[in-house]
C-alpha cells in the first residue's frame, strides 16, 4: 500500500521531536527528525555533543520516548525495550558481579532458554568475539576492550534483529578502538542485523557504515545523510584508500561546519 | 652486600610485615601494662586475670556468660537485620514505603537505643524479651540506612541494560538491584553488629541475672578488678570474632567489586 518496492525498513522514524524540561525551560533535544534504516543495514549516526543522538537511541530502544511522532521497529510502533533490540552502552554495563558467561546468558536466562541450549549459544558469541579464554572471568579482569566485547557478545546471545550501540567504543583508546571496529564488522558480517551505530569520531562512522547520519544540534536534527559506498571488508587498504578520505573530508565538513550554507 | 640486605628486606612481603609489627605491638601492650601493674597503679597483673579467667571457666560461669550474651545479640541482630533489609528494600524501591517508613526511621536513628531501655524494661518487663528488643533495635536502625541507600545507588545503566534484555520488573529486583545492594548490605550489618554488640553489654550492666555485663556488674560491688577485666577482654575478643566473620563474608560475597 506504500510506495515502498521491497521490504518495509526495519526501523522508521517519522517527525520525532523531543523536549526536555531544563531550568523552567524547553530543551529541544530533537526536531523533525525522520530516518529509514533497511534490513541488515550499517547506519552509523555522528554529530556534536547535544545534537540528539544519544536521546534518538533511547527513544528506539524503548528507554525514552518521543514528545511526538513516532518510531517503528518491524512496522511495529516502539513501546518499551525489547529482546528484538539489542543495546550496547558506552559504559559497557556488564554485571560485575557474574562471570564473562553468565553476563551473555542473562537475557537468555530472562527469556526462560534451558540451561545446556544456555550454554551452547553463550558459548557460540563469546567464541565470536574471541573471549574464550576469559568465559569464566569476572568483569573486572577484563581491560575496557573486553568488557566492550562481552557486552557484544552479550546483545548478540539474545539474537535481536536490530544492534543500538551507543559510542561503543568511545571510552577506549586509538588502536583498542581499531581492533574493535574491525572485530565488529567481522562479528556483524558473520551475523548479518540491522545496527544503529552512534560515535563522536569521523573516522569511525565512515569505516564502519553503509550510511553516516550527520546530526547538528539546537536543536537536535539530521543535518545530511552520506552514502559510504566502500565495499565490505573494509581492509587496511580500504582505510589508506582516497575515496576513504574523500568521504571523511565530507562528513567531516558536515559535522564542523554546520553553521556556514553548504554548497551540496 | 647493600643488595643482599636489601633483597631480604624485600623478601618480606609487606603483610607479614604488617603481621609482625601487630604481634609486637600488642606483646608490647601488655607488658607495658603488667609493669604498670606492678609499679602502682590499682589494676591486676596479667596473670591474675588469666586466673579469674580458668576459675570462673571452672566454676561454668564463663561459658554460662558468653551464651547468655552470644544468645541475646545474635538474636536480635539476626531479626534486627531480617526485618531492616526488605524494610530498606521497600523503601528504596517504592516511593510511597520510603515516604512513609522514613520519618519514624531518622527519629529512632537519633536516640541511642539504650536510652529507650527504661521504657521497654516498664513494658516488656525484666525477662529477655526488653534486653533482645533493644539490640533488635540498634541492628535494625544501622542496617535498614545502608540497605535503602544500596538500592538507591544502584547504576541506572545496569538496570537499563537489563530492561534492554528482557528483564521484568521482578527479574530486575531479584537479578540486579539484590546483587547490586549487597555491598551496602553487608557493611550495615557490620555496622549494626559493632553498635548491637555495645548495646548488649550496656542494657546487661543495667539489667540482667547472666550475661558478660552482668558478670562485670557483679564484680563491681566486690571490687573484683581481675574479673571486671576478663569481662572487658572477652567483650572485645568476642566483637572482634564476630566482625572477622562478617568481613570474610563481605569480601566472599562482594569479592566482584573493582576496587581502585
Amino acid at each position: 500500500m506504500t510506495e515502498q518496492t521491497g521490504t518495509a525498513p526495519r526501523i522508521s522514524v517519522r517527525g520525532v521531536r523531543k523536549v526536555f524540561p531544563l531550568k523552567g525551560e524547553e530543551f529541544v533535544a530533537l526536531n523533525g527528525v525522520d530516518l529509514e534504516i533497511a534490513d541488515n543495514e550499517f547506519v552509523t549516526v555522528v554529530g556534536p555533543s547535544g545534537c540528539g543522538k544519544s536521546t534518538l537511541l533511547n527513544i528506539l530502544a524503548g528507554l525514552d520516548s518521543p514528545t511526538s511522532g513516532e518510531a517503528l521497529v518491524g512496522g511495529a510502533a516502539v513501546n518499551g525495550p525489547g529482546p528484538e533490540r539489542g543495546v550496547i552502552f558506552q559504559q559497557y554495563a556488564l554485571f560485575p558481579w557474574l562471570t564473562v558467561r553468565k553476563n551473555v546468558e542473562f537475557g537468555l536466562k530472562t527469556a526462560g532458554v534451558g540451561k545446556a541450549e544456555r550454554r551452547e549459544r553463550a558459548e557460540h558469541f563469546i567464541s565470536l568475539v574471541g573471549l574464550d579464554q576469559f568465559a569464566d572471568a569476572l568483569p573486572k579482569m577484563l581491560s575496557g576492550g573486553m568488557k566492550q566485547r562481552c557486552a557484544i557478545a552479550r546483545a548478540y546471545a539474545v539474537n535481536p534483529e536490530i544492534l543500538l550501540m551507543d559510542e561503543p567504543f568511545g571510552a577506549l583508546d586509538a588502536l583498542t578502538r581499531v581492533k574493535l571496529q574491525e572485530q565488529l564488522l567481522d562479528t556483524w558480517s558473520a551475523e548479518k542485523r540491522t545496527v544503529m551505530f552512534i560515535t563522536h569520531d569521523v573516522d569511525e562512522a565512515v569505516i564502519l557504515g553503509n550510511r553516516v547520519v550527520v546530526m547538528a544540534a539546537r536543536p537536535g536534527r539530521i543535518f545530511e545523510v552520506i552514502d559510504v559506498d566502500l565495499p565490505y571488508p573494509r581492509t587496511e587498504e580500504v582505510r589508506l584508500s582516497p575515496e576513504f578520505s574523500e568521504l571523511r573530508n565530507r562528513v567531516w565538513t558536515a559535522v564542523y561546519h554546520q553553521s556556514e550554507p553548504g554548497e551540496h | 652486600m647493600a643488595t643482599a640486605s636489601l633483597t631480604t628486606r624485600r623478601g618480606i612481603s609487606p603483610s607479614a610485615r604488617l603481621v609482625v609489627l601487630n604481634i609486637a605491638s600488642v606483646v608490647g601492650g601488655i607488658a607495658l601494662w603488667w609493669y604498670l601493674a606492678e609499679h602502682g597503679f590499682n589494676f591486676p597483673t596479667p596473670p591474675e586475670v588469666v586466673e579469674a579467667a580458668v576459675d570462673l571457666w571452672q566454676k561454668g560461669l564463663l561459658q554460662e556468660d558468653v551464651m547468655a550474651s552470644l544468645g541475646r545479640v545474635l538474636s536480635g541482630f539476626l531479626l534486627g537485620t531480617a526485618a531492616a533489609v526488605p524494610t530498606g528494600f521497600l523503601m528504596g524501591w517504592y516511593v510511597v514505603a520510603r515516604g512513609i517508613f522514613e520519618p519514624w526511621i531518622q527519629f529512632f536513628r537519633t536516640i541511642p537505643p539504650l536510652a529507650l531501655l527504661p521504657l521497654v524494661l516498664v513494658l516488656m518487663g525484666i525477662g529477655e524479651t526488653p534486653k533482645i528488643f533493644v539490640i533488635f533495635l540498634a541492628a535494625f536502625l544501622a542496617s535498614v540506612i545502608s540497605t535503602y541507600q544500596g538500592v538507591v545507588s544502584v547504576d541506572r545503566t545496569l538496570i537499563n541494560a537489563a530492561r534492554v534484555l528482557g528483564a521484568n520488573d521482578w527479574i530486575i529486583f531479584s537479578r540486579v538491584v539484590v546483587p547490586a545492594s549487597t555491598p551496602f548490605i553487608l557493611v550495615g550489618m557490620r555496622v549494626g553488629l559493632g553498635s548491637a554488640w555495645a548495646t548488649l553489654v550496656a542494657a546487661e550492666l543495667l539489667a540482667a541475672q547472666a550475661g558478660i555485663g552482668h558478670r562485670m556488674q557483679f564484680a563491681q560491688i566486690y571490687y573484683d578488678l581481675p574479673t571486671i577485666f576478663v569481662g572487658i577482654v572477652l567483650i572485645g575478643v568476642l566483637g572482634l570474632i564476630m566482625d572477622r566473620l562478617l568481613l570474610a563474608a563481605e569480601e566472599k560475597l562482594t569479592g566482584w567489586q573493582e576496587r581502585r
